[in-house]
Formats: C-alpha cells, sequence, structure tokens
C-alpha cells in the first residue's frame, strides 16, 4: 500500500518515478561538478604559475583537522548508504539510526571546520594587508581555500537540514520511505558533497608537506 | 499521426481546459500545472523584455547626436550594462523554453506534465526572485561595468551595484538549472507510448539540447559570479593581479557559460522555425536526421569555441588559433540548418500567414548574423572589430534578428493553442514585415559603422558617425512599433478573436490533436504515436511531382472549411 | 512472530544488507590513511599525482557503490560523464592558453613590497 502513497502526478508507474528523480538529480550533480570545476580549475592554473608560493601557502593548512574531517565525511557516506538500504527493506527503526548517525557525523565535520576557521583566522590566514606570508601569491592559494570550504560547507549544511527533515518526516510516520524515490537522492546528493571534500582534501591539505 | 478517433470520440464529455480549472489568483500562484507556469512566465519575460526594451530606447535616444546630450558618462555606462544583463538572463536565456517550451514539451511527447511539475513552479519563483533582485539594482543606481562584470574593474574599482546584480543572475542561473533538469527528464522518461528519440518533432530536440546547454554551462557561469562577488564583497585576491590572479581568467570562466549561452537562446528559436516552415510550406522537414545531429552538434561544439571573445584579451596565440578553427567548425552545423529549411521550402506549397513571415525574416537575419559570424571568428578581422559596432549588429542580428523573431513567430503559431483565439491576421501579418525593416534600419548601419571605426559603449562619438546613428534609431522606433502593436491586437483577440479549433493550421504533431486550449491533463486518452513527424504529405512525392491534391489541407483560420464557418463569432 | 524474534531477523538481514557497504566504507578509510602517509614522501613532482589517484580511487569508489552506478541503468551513468566530459573540456581548452602565453602577457610573481605602496591608507 505505501508503493501507492509515493506515486506521484504525472508518472504512472514507480520504478519509472523512481528512475527520474535519479536521473534529476545525476544530471543536477553534473552541474555541480562544474560548478565547483571552475574553482579547480582556478587553483590548477595557479599552482602552475606560481608554484612556490602555493605549495608554501598550503603547508599552513592544518592536516590534522582536515584528515579527521575526511574520515568524518567517509563514514557518514557509509551511515548513509545503509539508511537507504535498510529503508528499501523496510526496516524502520534502522533507518532512523542511521539517519541521526549521518546527520550527527555532518555536524561534527561542521563544528570542527568552525574550530579550524577560528584558528586560520587566528593566525592571519585570511587574505589582506596582516597575511602571515609574505609571498602576494601565497594569498590566492587561501582566497580559494576560504571559498571552496564555505561554498563545500553551504552545501553539506544543506544536506544536513535535508537528512534532519526526512528524519524527522521518518520518524512522525505516514511518510512512505519504502517506495519513494526520496532517500536514494538526498543519498546522491550527500555522496557528491563527500567526493567534493575528497578532492578538496589533496588540494587544500597534501600539497607541500614534503 | 495518432489514434485521432479517440481522442474524437471522448469529444463528449470534454473536461475544462487548463485555463479554467480554477479562477483564483492562488490557484495560478501554486499552480504545478505546466502550461499555467508557462503563463506566468510569459508574464514575467514580458515585464522584462519591455524594460530592458525601454533601455534601449533610450540608448538610441542618446546616440542621436554625436555629444551625450542625456546623460553622464556613467549614466550611459549604466544604460547599456541594465540593457544586457537584463535583455540576456530575464528575456533572452529564459525567452522560449520557458514559455513555449514548459506549455508544448510534454504536450509534444504527449505526456501530462513535466517530469518535476513542484520544481518547475520553484524554477519561476527563483526567476522571480532574480528579477526582484535586478529590479533592486535598478532602483538603488545600477551598475556600470557592461553585461560581461569584467574584473579588476567589476571586482575592485567599479562604484555600481555589481554584487546585487551579480547576485541577481546566479539566482536566475538556478531558475534555469532546473528547467534544463525537468526538460532531460522529461523527454527521457515521459515520451508517450511509440514516442521514439526519431519520432520527436524538432522543437523537442532543441528543448532537449538546449536543456543540456544549459544544465552544464550555467553553473560555470555561478562560480564565475561568485568569486566576484568574494573578491569585492570580502577581499579575497582571485583575479587580482597585484596578488599575480589573472583577470583573463574570469573571462575563460565566464565565456564558458556566454558563448554557449548564445546557443540557449537561439536552439530553440531553431524548433520554432522547423515546426513553422514544415507547416506553412506544407512538406516534411527536408534531412531530419541530418538536423537532429545538426543541433547536437552545435550543442557540443558550442562549448569548445568560447576563446574568440578573448582574442585580444592576451591570450596565448596557440589558445586563439585553435579557438579561432573551432569556431568555424561550429558554423557548419548551423549552416546545415539554414541550407535544410531552404530546401522544405523547395516545391513547397508556401502559405504567408503570419508565423511563416517571422520564419522567413528569422532565416534572412539570421543567415546575416550567422556570416557576420564567420567574419569575427577569423582572426586577423576580430583584431579589427573587436569591441565595435560590427560585433554589436553581429549579436543583435543572431539574438533579435533570429531569437526574438522566431519567439514572435512561436507566439503567432501557438497562440490559438495556447489561448482557443486567433489572432487577426492581417495585423499580424503587418507587424510581422515591420519588424523585419525595422530591425534592418536599426542594426545594419550599425556594421558600416562598426567596421569603419565606431566603439561600442561610447556615447560621445566623432561626427562622420551620426548618420548611421540616426537611421538606426530611426529604425529603432519602428522595430518598438512592431513589438508594441502584438500586445494590442493580440490583447484583443483574447476578447475577440475567432474561435480556433483543434488545429487552425492543419499541422502535425502531438499538440494540435488535443483541444484548444487543452484540458488540465492535456490529453483525455494517453496518445499513441505509429508515424515520425511532420506527415504533410507521403514519403518520396513532394519534391517529385506536383502534386498538391496528394498533400495535407492546409485550413488558413478555417477559410476553406464550410463547417467551421458556424464557430465565428 | 514475537517482538523478540522480528528483531533478531531483522538485526541479522541488516547485517547482511551492509557487510559490502561496511568493506568499501573500510576500503576508503586505508586510501585515506595511505594518501595522509604518501604526502610526507618526498617524490618531488610525483606527490601531487599520487594524491589525486587516490582521490579519484576513493571517489570511484564512492561513485560505484554507494551511489549505485554500477547497479543502475546506463543513462545515470551517461549524465555523471557528461560532467566529467565538460569539465574535462573547460580544462583543456583553458590549458590551451595559460602554458602558451607570449613572454609580455605571461603572469609573473610580483615583488611583496608592491602591495603596502599600492594601499590607499
Ligand atoms: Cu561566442
Amino acid at each position: 500500500m505505501s508503493n501507492d502513497a509515493a506515486l506521484k502526478e504525472p508518472f504512472e508507474s514507480l520504478d519509472r518515478q523512481r528512475l527520474s528523480a535519479a536521473l534529476g538529480m545525476w544530471i543536477f550533480l553534473a552541474s555541480e561538478v562544474l560548478f565547483f570545476g571552475g574553482m579547480f580549475l582556478g587553483m590548477t592554473i595557479y599552482r602552475q604559475i606560481h608554484p612556490d608560493a602555493i605549495m608554501e601557502a598550503a603547508r599552513e593548512t592544518n592536516v590534522l583537522f582536515g584528515s579527521i574531517n575526511t574520515a568524518l565525511l567517509l563514514i557518514s557516506s557509509v551511515t548513509m548508504v545503509l539508511a537507504d538500504k535498510a529503508a528499501e527493506k523496510g526496516l524502520k527503526s534502522a533507518v532512523l539510526a542511521f539517519l541521526a548517525a549521518t546527520a550527527a557525523l555532518g555536524l561534527c565535520f561542521l563544528v570542527l571546520k568552525g574550530f579550524e576557521y577560528r584558528e586560520d583566522i587566528h593566525e592571519h590566514l585570511v587574505p589582506g594587508p596582516d597575511f602571515k606570508l609574505h609571498t602576494p601569491a601565497a594569498q590566492l592559494f587561501f582566497g580559494f581555500y576560504w571559498i571552496m570550504t564555505g561554498v563545500h560547507a553551504v552545501h553539506l549544511t544543506i544536506a544536513i537540514v535535508a537528512v534532519s527533515t526526512y528524519f524527522v518526516r521518518i520518524w512522525r510516520g505516514g511518510f512512505p520511505f519504502e517506495g519513494s524515490a526520496a532517500l536514494p537522492v538526498l543519498g546522491l546528493y550527500w555522496h557528491l558533497v563527500d567526493i567534493i571534500w575528497i578532492f578538496l582534501y589533496p588540494l587544500l591539505y597534501l600539497g607541500g608537506r614534503t | 499521426m495518432t489514434d485521432a478517433a479517440a481522442i474524437r470520440s471522448a469529444e463528449a464529455k470534454e473536461p475544462p481546459s487548463y485555463l479554467k480549472a480554477g479562477r483564483t489568483v492562488a490557484s495560478w500562484l501554486t499552480t504545478t500545472d505546466h502550461k499555467r507556469i508557462a503563463l506566468l512566465y510569459f508574464g514575467s519575460i514580458t515585464f522584462f523584455f519591455f524594460i530592458g526594451g525601454a533601455a534601449a530606447t533610450l540608448i538610441r535616444l542618446e546616440l542621436i547626436s554625436p555629444e551625450g546630450r542625456f546623460f553622464t558618462n556613467d549614466g550611459y555606462n549604466r544604460l547599456f550594462t541594465l540593457h544586457g544583463v537584463i535583455m540576456v538572463w530575464f528575456f533572452l536565456v529564459p525567452s522560449i523554453p520557458t514559455t513555449f517550451g514548459n506549455f508544448l514539451l510534454p504536450l509534444m511527447v504527449g505526456a501530462k506534465d513535466v517530469a518535476f511539475p513542484r520544481l518547475n513552479l520553484m524554477s519561476w519563483y527563483l526567476n522571480m526572485a532574480g528579477g526582484l533582485l535586478v529590479l533592486a539594482c535598478l532602483i538603488l543606481g545600477g551598475v556600470d561595468t557592461g553585461w560581461t562584470f569584467y574584473t579588476p574593474f567589476s571586482s575592485m574599482f567599479s562604484n555600481g551595484y555589481v554584487v546585487l546584480a551579480a547576485a541577481a543572475v546566479f539566482v536566475a542561473g538556478f531558475s534555469t538549472i532546473a528547467t534544463g533538469v525537468n526538460f532531460i527528464v522529461t523527454v527521457h522518461v515521459l515520451r508517450a507510448p511509440g514516442m521514439t528519440w526519431f519520432r520527436l518533432p524538432l522543437f523537442v530536440w532543441t528543448q532537449y539540447a538546449t536543456a543540456a546547454v544549459i544544465v552544464l554551462a550555467t553553473p560555470v557561469l555561478a562560480i564565475s559570479l561568485l568569486l566576484l562577488m568574494a573578491e569585492r564583497l570580502f577581499g579575497l585576491p582571485i583575479f587580482d593581479p597585484a596578488h599575480g590572479g589573472d583577470p583573463v581568467l574570469f573571462q575563460h570562466l565566464f565565456w564558458f557559460y556566454s558563448h554557449p549561452a548564445v546557443y540557449i537562446m537561439v536552439l530553440p528559436a531553431f524548433g520554432v522555425i522547423s515546426e513553422i516552415v514544415t507547416c506553412f510550406s506544407r512538406r516534411r522537414i527536408f534531412g531530419y536526421t541530418a538536423m537532429i545531429w545538426a543541433i547536437l552538434g552545435i550543442a557540443v561544439i558550442g562549448f569548445f569555441v568560447w576563446g574568440h571573445h578573448m582574442f585580444v584579451a592576451g591570450m596565448s596565440p596557440f589558445a586563439a588559433l585553435v579557438f579561432s578553427f573551432l569556431s568555424f567548425v561550429v558554423a557548419v552545423p548551423s549552416a546545415i540548418k539554414v541550407f535544410n529549411w531552404t530546401f522544405t521550402l523547395y516545391r513547397g506549397q508556401i502559405y504567408f500567414e503570419a508565423p511563416m513571415i517571422y520564419a522567413l525574416g528569422f532565416i534572412g537575419l539570421f543567415t546575416t548574423g550567422g556570416l557576420s559570424g564567420l567574419f569575427t571568428a577569423s582572426l586577423p578581422i576580430d583584431v579589427h572589430v573587436t569591441d565595435s559596432y560590427f560585433v554589436v549588429a553581429h549579436f543583435h542580428y543572431i539574438m533579435v534578428g533570429g531569437s526574438v523573431s522566431a519567439f514572435f513567430g512561436a507566439l503567432h503559431f501557438w497562440w490559438p493553442k495556447i489561448t482557443g483565439r486567433l489572432a487577426p491576421d492581417r495585423w499580424a501579418r503587418f507587424s510581422a514585415i515591420l519588424m523585419y525593416f525595422g530591425f534592418n534600419f536599426t542594426f545594419f548601419p550599425q556594421f558600416v559603422m562598426g567596421y569603419l571605426g565606431m566603439n561600442r559603449r561610447y556615447h560621445h562619438y566623432a561626427p562622420e558617425f551620426q548618420i548611421y546613428h540616426v537611421t538606426s534609431s530611426a529604425g529603432a522606433a519602428i522595430l518598438a512599433a512592431a513589438y508594441l502593436l502584438p500586445m494590442g491586437y493580440l490583447t484583443w483577440s483574447l476578447f475577440y478573436g475567432r474561435k480556433a479549433g483543434d488545429n487552425p493550421w492543419g499541422a502535425t504533431g502531438l499538440e494540435w490533436q488535443t483541444t484548444s486550449p487543452p484540458p488540465r491533463e492535456n490529453f483525455v486518452e494517453q496518445p499513441r504515436v505509429d508515424e515520425g513527424p511532420y506527415l504533410y504529405h507521403p514519403d518520396q512525392v513532394a519534391p517529385f511531382e506536383e502534386a498538391p491534391e496528394r498533400r495535407q489541407q492546409h485550413d488558413p483560420q478555417g477559410k476553406s472549411d464550410p463547417t467551421r464557418a458556424g464557430m465565428e463569432e | 512472530m514475537t517482538a523478540q524474534t522480528r528483531s533478531r531477523t531483522d538485526r541479522a538481514e541488516l547485517w547482511r544488507l551492509s557487510r559490502g557497504s561496511l568493506v568499501i566504507g573500510v576500503a576508503l578509510m586505508a586510501l585515506l590513511a595511505l594518501t595522509l602517509v604518501f604526502a610526507y614522501v618526498p617524490m618531488g613532482a610525483w606527490n601531487a599525482p599520487v594524491s589525486y589517484a587516490i582521490a579519484a580511487a576513493k571517489a570511484l569508489l564512492v561513485a560505484a557503490f554507494f551511489m549505485k552506478l554500477k547497479s543502475s541503468p546506463a543513462l545515470l551513468t551517461l549524465a555523471a560523464l557528461a560532467g566529467l566530459f565538460w569539465l574535462a573540456t573547460l580544462f583543456a581548452l583553458s590549458l590551451t592558453d595559460y602554458p602558451f602565453r607570449q613572454a609580455g602577457e605571461r603572469i609573473t610573481a610580483p615583488v611583496p613590497s608592491r602591495i603596502g605602496t599600492e594601499s590607499p591608507l
């Protein structure tokens, strides 16, 4: 019965509806890849033009925060996938537990990122007149550092809000989570946010460590 | 084309049209019906077209005299920036996809609605939010960077409301991405039984290709604007040469979107023209498959040519060569399309009704614009004409002569389907011809003066160019009249126009098989398709022999059909 | 079926469902450790390619298994590849420019003192 509740206009079968939702999300993700791609292009070019200055700046980020955060996001992707799998089998309490864990891991990431930002500000790593490093091009790296991590954090915040919303709706009952395309699609978005961080990690934290 | 008899028989219990499915304002503002959302978009787009048009009028007024009488330098900069920003992002980019695309795509593929109806509504609200931001920017005082927002002027020196304008474009970009996602999924998933990919009308193919370009190009515009806003607001050195940054990087990102954006504006126009030319020459489209490959080729190669906007920006000579070569390559599929429309006319039975006149005007103007594009793709000539009125004329021929003509052609062609009423054809033909002449009066002199050295974006100019500017401004007055006239007679036709039947032009295509205006669910019964598109005559007949009797009847507004006489008011 | 037995079968089913994903998760953590270690191994010009190759491997795991590309219709993979293809276009054509700039147009590293003198304050 719950499957019929998930079916919406203009679709006539649940399979088509789920395929559409997944396809729509994948197209949007392709769009997101190009959105972040523009910033990766900028960094690639500047790194090629000013290799020494960029590496000098890359050494200044806190690799401990970066690595822990990477681990948190990778684990959150696992819990997200488990929530989706549990939903397919209709295991409500497991879905709720995994969604809660996913949102919590995402929140931990943001909190740690906040601490890291505080430290960065404290160390004068914000581009401007009293920037820590004296090579002008080093500021280019931190220009991108702030905007890339900031935009990523915005994406993650949206994902956390969405996960929490679905948590509440499933918890209250009446939400046909077994047949709904919502959870798998939300999972796709969550994993993309994870993948972007997977590439930000070597770009921002691993350069110039040797 | 479909099981028309089944639809006919069901007409007895005809459901109310989408226009009558709810009459309150709230029923419009919360609708998820693609047809109503199309009309909401019509409203917003018309509004911005007239704001952008008002700016254009002021520009042409200012340029009548060489000494810049009415505006300060700064005021003039803000004026042409406003004209560009509004016309590009709030009229041209959304124009055909969000109105005719929204209205017709589900009808043409035989679906009840687009794949994500609520996302479709959200897209309109995002567009409105962007529109409000751009209006706020206009009221506060505007921007002076030109529509291209080039750094470092925009990020460090401009004293206009750059962030507000960039944010407006950013938000409007999200709205078009939502529409693009919706269209792609709709075409993939919601085609009616039997509606294979190679039975789709070319209008659907162009919407599909446009949606793909939107989805893949717009995010890069978004990120270039976001980086620009970050540099301006927070002083992050992204494109700042003093820190070793490269302002040309902004141009790379900006034009990665903005060249394909030309195809976002003109591909849907190609679709409209293909529908109109076949219908009013009673001929199958010449080279249907070639047309599809040309559409897809334009959509893909259109991404490889953006550097032709940057030949004098300090790019490497190697990049300039590559981009120049690829820009010539992208002209090939466009030329294929023009040739195929012309071949479609060959031995057709051409009816010169208003949509057809707009379409023929399109072919002429687009060809002129496209040929002048080859001039600008060629390196040495481009160095000579960069930032001159030659370039201004070139892209106006494509965007105004091309896209806007097609928009008006589509408006007249599908007006009976959308409203259920016929527009007065004599007035419509008059304004179509007026538009063609007004347009050429306005923009042809700009080719000449641009080649002779008149720079764009200046309101003081050498007196020898005045004759061209005066001609151009006089043409603009005619053009303005040609744009205002339809407002009058189309509104009149809503109340007094003759009632249109289901298929007043005798056209093929699923949208003509349902009632005018269509019911909320589009079709009473799920349509089934077992034939290809544009079957205006049996295969292999028309090109080889004159056989008018074997062609499907064209019924120009029901004049020849005595049974329709009762429908007149 | 009592509530207790049901919860036991649920738990068993859950374990069966999650085994595969947990293995991928462990592999991801191993790759993370690997890339962190390699970042401190002096390999000259090879440090960056290695770290990005490992990132690509991680992304591939996430896309193929967590995002289910491996078991989805090819259409979805096509959408993903479209994103990558156009990203490659953006990079490839932009890189016809920068490495081939003429001497006068090349971006050079500015001198540190210039910034202080340019400030209006
Ligand atoms: Cu271009």
